[in-house]
């Protein structure tokens, strides 16, 4: 039941991001949602020690860092609106459920050997993901690229809870550091893409081509 | 042993980071890159122990793939003594568009370089799947600052776009290798570990949906880190604007390390008695690798960019030879050896015409030959090997892999791939060595023709040469062994 309830914030936290033009509430949602999943392993395993350090870890990057990060660089380039996407935020909101429908047809289709904790576990995983890549593609802005990478490797985390009894804890930290360390180098990037440009529209970045 | 290889270019980074001196920071590079190969040498002889409970091993996969990226590295460090030294002046202009620019500090240049060798090697002798991911992720991130270094917009374009396009591809093999720990979940309560040794060993247990989903999603994924087409569009550019030696880096050792994350999961996919159906993908994005490569060389303007393209054909025939089977795979991993050593041997001298004429443009570059002499012909030569002239080794993997397509009876496939290598070597051949023609032409400076940037070159085409004319026994059973490994002969 919980888990539900983190599932159906996951989908809502989708949709806002989907549909909003304000770069501010993008990253104040995107935020939400790594909160949301940081604390998604503590309701769905038993306890432990470890899992607890992993979570505290995971909500402080997702839900504290990250932000942090993406708000300084936000009021450093003073930009603050996603104005001109390549596809609208109409559209973009009409993708989400269609996404969403998409996403619970691919899960019937590949039965999982094992019982999942919650049935809208994967499906929701997969749609946050499905998300990400669509925000990452249909966005001009390389700030809005990086919330779309966060939102696909959100879905990613979400899919991984689904199956963490698979994999040792290390390696979900090493993913973890690689996030981090991936935002950090593309928060550079955008500063100085922003410095030779101006502002940060990735369509600018068009003289390399065949 | 694996200890040092691990800890010596690690711990080289974080002194290169802290010291001050220049001249004391580049024997460093130099001191770590030489160590780290001699160790590697001194692996073919004994092979060093696991360590940590077998998560890094120096297995066949290994020993050539570490080798290769050993002998690369080595070369372009010492190629870097020269190159920094030119490139320390504080403002430049752009011969491009005339803008200054200034040079990313030689520190953060040097300490990436060797954590690029570190990361490098996590990738290769990891036996995890998951411990491999995370170091491929990780080649990404210490890449991309030298992709950035001569701070122009170019340069920066290419950066975003490698960055961006690698992450999601990266991020598609993390849930492959999701998908293939849900493969290896519990028949009846015990799960597999996601190393390679226990997943082959207990290959046959594997869920068989997932297995295959998880293959798929390992090639897309670390295909897009490989430059398998239409997953290469990072490639070309990020190739074309890295500084030379960089570029000879990616080419020759940071796509072969995306190959062996590929091998990995083809490895456990073989075992799992799928053989075909990974083959028959691997076979697909070989050809279609080529044919973008064919369509996209042919009146190519920058040479960067035509070695670049060159780059993704190469690819595509190395996974065109493990796609083949049989003694293709032979083929391929000779390819592999050949393809590095020619490769990062053209872009160390396509660094030099650059310093010598500052134009990337093939039209503006005319006798190379007469006003670079040295240059010039380590171009020619290196032109000729690329293309599959005789007696350079790629003719002789080139041909094997062909040999191996007909002895199939696959002759659709023979005759695709020998159209396709005529068509780059017609497009090859006419932008470059028009490069190397033409009397009185002065270049805007000769800096580029130092001693340290004609040896390691030279080196590299005369290991290539030799291998055209004589396998030593031992890389031959070493390459016997993998194709074993691979499904091959």
């Amino acid at each position: 039941m919980r888990t539900d309830i983190i599932m159906v914030l996951l989908i809502l936290t989708n949709m806002v991001v989907l549909g909003s033009s304000r770069l501010r509430a993008c990253i104040h949602v995107v935020a939400a949602q790594g909160v949301a999943l940081g604390i998604l392993p503590l309701i769905i395993h038993s306890f432990e020690p470890q899992l607890l350090i992993f979570a505290v870890l995971s909500v402080l990057l997702k839900g504290v860092i990250f932000p942090l990060m993406l708000w300084r660089t936000l009021r450093q380039l003073n930009v603050w609106r996603e104005d001109d996407p390549y596809v609208g935020y109409g559209l973009s909101l009409l993708m989400g459920p269609i996404a969403l429908a998409f996403s619970y047809w691919i899960s019937t289709r590949l039965p999982m050997p094992f019982s999942v904790h919650s049935p809208m576990l994967i499906p929701v995983a997969m749609f946050t993901l499905i998300v990400g890549l669509f925000i990452i593609i249909s966005r001009k802005k390389a700030l809005t690229q990086v919330l779309g990478y966060l939102v696909l490797e959100n879905g990613i985390y979400a899919f991984g809870m689904a199956i963490a009894s698979q994999q040792p804890m290390l390696i979900e930290l090493g993913i973890l550091l690689d996030v981090f360390v991936g935002v950090f180098v593309m928060g550079i990037a955008i500063f100085h893409i922003s410095r030779q440009f101006d502002h940060i529209n990735t369509d600018q970045l068009s003289t390399l081509k065949d | 042993m694996i200890w040092a290889l691990l800890l010596i270019p690690f711990t080289a980074a974080l002194l290169s980071l802290l010291i001050r001196s220049d001249k004391l920071r580049r024997s460093i590079l130099v001191v770590a890159a030489f160590s780290h190969a001699a160790i590697m040498a001194a692996s073919w002889i004994h092979t060093p122990a696991p360590i940590l409970n077998g998560w890094f091993e120096i297995d066949p996969i290994a020993q050539l793939f570490m080798s290769i990226t050993d002998v690369l590295f080595l070369m372009a460090s010492l190629y870097a003594i020269g190159y920094l030294k030119a490139e320390r002046r504080s403002q430049k202009k752009d011969f491009e568009e005339g803008e200054f620019f200034a040079n990313a500090p030689e520190t953060i240049f040097t300490g990436c370089l060797l954590m690029f060798l570190t990361t490098m090697t996590i990738v290769i002798t990891s036996q995890n799947f998951g411990m491999l991911w995370v170091a491929m992720e990780a080649t990404t991130l210490v890449t991309a600052p030298l992709i950035y270094f001569h701070r122009h917009h170019r340069s920066l374009e290419a950066t975003w776009k490698y960055l961006l396009i690698c992450s999601v591809g990266i991020a598609v093999s993390l849930l492959g290798n999701f998908f293939l720990a849900i493969a290896a979940s519990a028949h009846n309560g015990v799960s597999i570990p996601l190393m390679r040794s226990d997943l082959i060993a207990n290959a046959s247990q594997l869920w068989e949906p997932w297995v295959k989903a998880a293959f798929i999603f390992f090639l897309v994924g670390y295909g897009t880190k490989m430059g398998l087409a239409p997953l290469h569009t990072w490639l070309p550019d990020a190739h074309s604007e890295a500084p030379s030696l960089v570029s000879a880096l990616l080419s020759g050792a940071l796509l072969n390390c995306a190959f062996v994350g590929i091998l990995r999961a083809f490895e456990v996919t073989t075992a799992a008695g799928h053989i075909a159906f990974a083959q028959d993908l691997l076979m697909f994005f070989g050809l279609v690798s080529m044919t973008f490569a064919a369509v996209f060389v042919i009146g190519q303007a920058d040479y960067k960019r035509m070695l670049a393209y060159s780059s993704v054909e190469h690819i595509g025939i190395l996974a065109m030879g493990v796609g083949l089977g049989g003694a293709a795979v032979f083929g391929s991993m000779l390819h592999a050896v050949n393809h590095s050593l020619t490769k990062a041997a053209l872009f160390l001298v396509a660094g030099n015409i650059l310093a010598a004429y500052k134009t990337k443009t093939a039209g503006d570059v005319r006798g190379v030959l007469s006003a670079i002499p040295a240059s010039g012909l380590l171009w020619t030569a290196g032109i000729l090997a690329i293309t599959g002239f005789p007696p350079f080794g790629i003719f002789l993997s080139e041909f094997l892999i062909l040999k191996a397509s007909i002895d199939q009876g696959r002759y659709a496939v023979a005759v695709t791939y020998l159209v396709l290598l005529a068509i780059i070597f017609i497009g090859i051949s006419a932008i470059a060595l028009r490069m190397t023609q033409g009397r009185n032409v002065k270049p805007v400076s000769v800096e580029g023709e130092r001693t340290l940037s004609i040896v390691p070159p030279a080196i590299l085409l005369l290991g290539t040469l030799v291998l055209g004319v004589y396998v030593p026994p031992h890389l031959s059973s070493l390459l016997h062994h993998i194709a074993n490994l691979l499904g091959g002969y």
